[in-house]
């Protein structure tokens, strides 16, 4: 992997090899390169609301079965209750989340950051 | 509760015993094939990185599904209703956390440690020692919890009533303990929680699916049953019970809810284990798989629960009455569905358990100690891997010792609260300063120093001036009072602290400049893997060479 050749990107036309490597801190420029700046606003913008999202709605569940305990024991199913479903729903949407990552992740995130690490790794940044 | 031994003794005793013999030789037979493997420090800290995702994912679930979780959760559930199933939704909850911001992130960036990311980009000698400081009180408050887990349900199964041969229990478990963390290391320690996480999920399973069976599969009639058999009534099964009686306790509530959706990413033992994975992309394999089986075992720990309160012959207030008290349940209920047999069965995948996390714990608590104090910050650096692993090995010793006295002080609390307290500690000193370090470019090290120490200190102390240890009769030591501070979980102050102190000790630290340069390379090698450390086995792959830091131009051109 590490004498892999030249990988065609945004550095496309610069001179190869060792030379470039020394004037350039590998990582500043792939840092600064457009495709870094999509993958890592594509990760923030995935993560950061989904995670504003699950903890309002886990901390919503935390401050009824505090604050509400009687709306949580009116009962919907024989003895089932709200409480014991709004708690169900907590399991659904967190399995529900996970699967929407990984998916998300394959997709969008995967293809762009292996693109980025071999041109690192081939010493072509 | 005492002299009454013909209703207090649970199953055979002996028959108990052969099972649990049976399983400690098992697991030993693992960890000496296991050791035969283990020759770097690699092998040792982080198993080669040599397993996959799924099987990473069982033994994370393993490390995750303590006797807090089994033992501690069922029992809750069984005396206290609905508010025992808050624990298992903020444990489940929790791994979002660590899916989405921490995993993958950290796999990237670290080698064996929590101390190698968070010093990334700090200077390194204090920030390592901050991290091996909170990593080794945590993972102690977490010992306390499996040593006395392990006290109650010995003390169970072979009816042993007096403080003294409980602490002899103890004792045994910490010895085997040492053992399989001195022999086997990383790699034979996953595989002892792959066995057990296996056997725990398929005894639960059982347990669940009996259970139901006896009600008709109707869980509302399970629900109605406990209900009647316990003297609260169908308080039972709304919340409020244990929280609900003042608003000092409901705040106590939303305080144990914010530790334990925000402690599991920053529990050392949890984060230690996505090393043991070739890439990033297994490490959130890892974690899928955990919220998978951890999500479904946590259904089950609720239908046993309160079917534990059902079922079990005299309910809650016999349970209760037990020893080991409350974290008898789930034991109880499988004598009472499938008795000796199925008792030995479940109890001997309970003690597992316990060494398997307990061995874990020891296993991060002495690489903190060995990778990040002694090699690091004594050595700075200067010592060879072998050398490093005999280190490891004395500090699992001491902190062995440490766990058997902690563990005897701690007998007959609930397990599940004590291990709230360290997901309290965890999210306070760790989970705020590894957010910042992985997304606030300003952060700098009087920054990390100020977040986890602060996190660490107020969260330590609140708990000391708590309930939790002293004032009421179910305190660590209730005949004294010195608790100053009404709720029994710190988080919902010392968490927001340990935010804030990050936050401040940064931008006060006038002189103190982040270094741009190192938290570009953290970021690139974050989100990508590159440069990240492999599977021992895989072709080494040479990272791109860093040069020091020195001007950039936006496009990354250097100025000389």
């Amino acid at each position: 992997m590490s004498t892999t050749a030249s990988v065609s990107g945004a550095d496309g036309g610069h001179v190869g090899g060792v030379d470039r490597v020394d004037l350039v801190d590998p990582w500043a420029a792939a840092h600064t390169s457009v495709e870094f700046a999509t993958l890592r606003r594509r990760f923030h913008g995935f993560v950061f609301p989904m995670t504003a999202f699950f903890l309002a709605w886990y901390f919503l569940y935390v401050l009824m079965a505090a604050f509400a305990p009687h709306f949580m024991a009116i009962k919907v199913v024989g003895d089932i209750n709200i409480g014991l479903i709004f708690g169900l729903l907590q399991f659904g949407s967190t399995f529900a989340i996970t699967t929407l990552y990984v998916q998300f992740a394959n997709r969008r995130l995967d293809p762009l950051s292996n693109r980025i690490r071999e041109q690192l790794e081939g010493g072509n940044w | 509760m005492t002299g009454e031994l013909a209703q207090n003794a649970v199953g055979d005793p002996l028959l108990n015993g052969g099972i649990f013999v049976f399983f400690v030789l098992v697991t030993l037979v693992i960890v000496f094939r296991a050791s035969r493997r283990t020759k770097t420090a690699a092998d040792y800290y982080a198993a080669g990185r040599s397993f996959t995702g799924p099987q990473n994912g069982v033994a994370i679930s393993g490390d995750y599904l303590s006797a807090a979780s089994f033992l501690g959760i069922a029992g809750a559930i069984s005396v206290y209703g609905y508010d025992g199933f808050l624990y298992s939704i903020g444990f489940l909850v929790a791994w979002l956390v660590a899916l989405l911001l921490v995993a993958e992130l950290l796999r990237n960036t670290g080698k064996f440690t929590m101390g190698d990311v968070l010093s990334f980009r700090m200077r390194r000698r204090p920030v390592r020692a901050a991290a091996a400081v909170s990593t080794l009180v945590v993972s102690l408050f977490y010992l306390l919890a499996q040593m006395a887990g392990a006290g109650g349900l010995v003390a169970l199964l072979f009816n042993v009533e007096g403080r003294g041969a409980q602490a002899l229990v103890v004792a045994v478990v910490g010895l085997l303990m040492i053992v399989y963390v001195l022999v086997g290391g990383m790699r034979g320690t996953t595989w002892v929680q792959i066995v057990k996480t296996t056997l725990l999920i398929i005894g639960a399973g059982m347990m669940t699916a009996w259970a139901l069976g006896s009600f008709g599969l109707n869980l509302s009639a399970l629900l109605a049953e406990a209900a009647a058999k316990s003297s609260h009534g169908q308080a039972v099964l709304a919340p409020g019970l244990q929280y609900g009686k003042n608003l000092t306790t409901k705040i106590d509530f939303v305080s144990l809810g914010l530790a334990l959706v925000l402690g599991t990413a920053g529990l050392p033992h949890i984060l230690m284990r996505f090393y043991t994975v070739p890439s990033a992309k297994e490490a959130r394999r890892t974690v899928v798989w955990a919220i998978w089986l951890i999500g479904i075992f946590y259904l089950f720990s609720l239908v046993i629960g309160y079917a534990a309160a059902a079922l079990v012959p005299g309910g809650p207030q016999r349970i209760v009455s037990m020893p080991g008290e409350e974290n008898s349940a789930a034991p109880l209920l499988a004598y009472q569905l499938g008795g000796e047999v199925l008792l030995g069965f479940i109890s001997a995948v309970a003690f597992a358990t316990i060494l398997a996390v307990v061995a874990g714990l020891t296993i991060t608590a002495a690489a903190s100690f060995a990778h990040d104090v002694y090699a690091n910050v004594i050595k700075q650096g200067n010592l060879n891997p072998d050398r490093e692993v005999l280190v490891a090995r004395i500090t699992a010793c001491v902190i062995g010792a440490l766990a058997i006295l902690g563990g005897i002080a701690a007998l007959g609390q609930n397990v599940a609260f004590l291990v709230a307290l360290a997901f309290a500690v965890a999210a306070s000193a760790n989970l705020p300063t590894i957010l910042y370090s992985l997304f606030w470019k300003r952060f700098n090290t009087s920054g990390v120093l100020w977040s986890m120490y602060g996190g660490l200190v107020s969260s330590v102390l609140l708990i000391v001036f708590s309930p939790a240890v002293s004032g009421t009769h179910k305190s660590m030591f209730p005949s004294v009072d010195f608790a100053i501070f009404p709720l029994r979980n710190p988080a919902l102050i010392s968490v927001p602290l340990a935010f804030l102190l990050g936050y401040l000790g940064t931008v006060l630290s006038k002189g103190e400049v982040a270094d741009a340069a190192r938290f570009a390379e953290m970021e690139v090698r974050a989100l990508t893997g590159a440069g990240a450390e492999r599977s021992a086995s895989a072709a080494p792959v040479p990272p791109p060479q860093r040069r020091p830091p020195l001007n950039t131009t936006p496009t990354g051109r250097l100025t000389r």
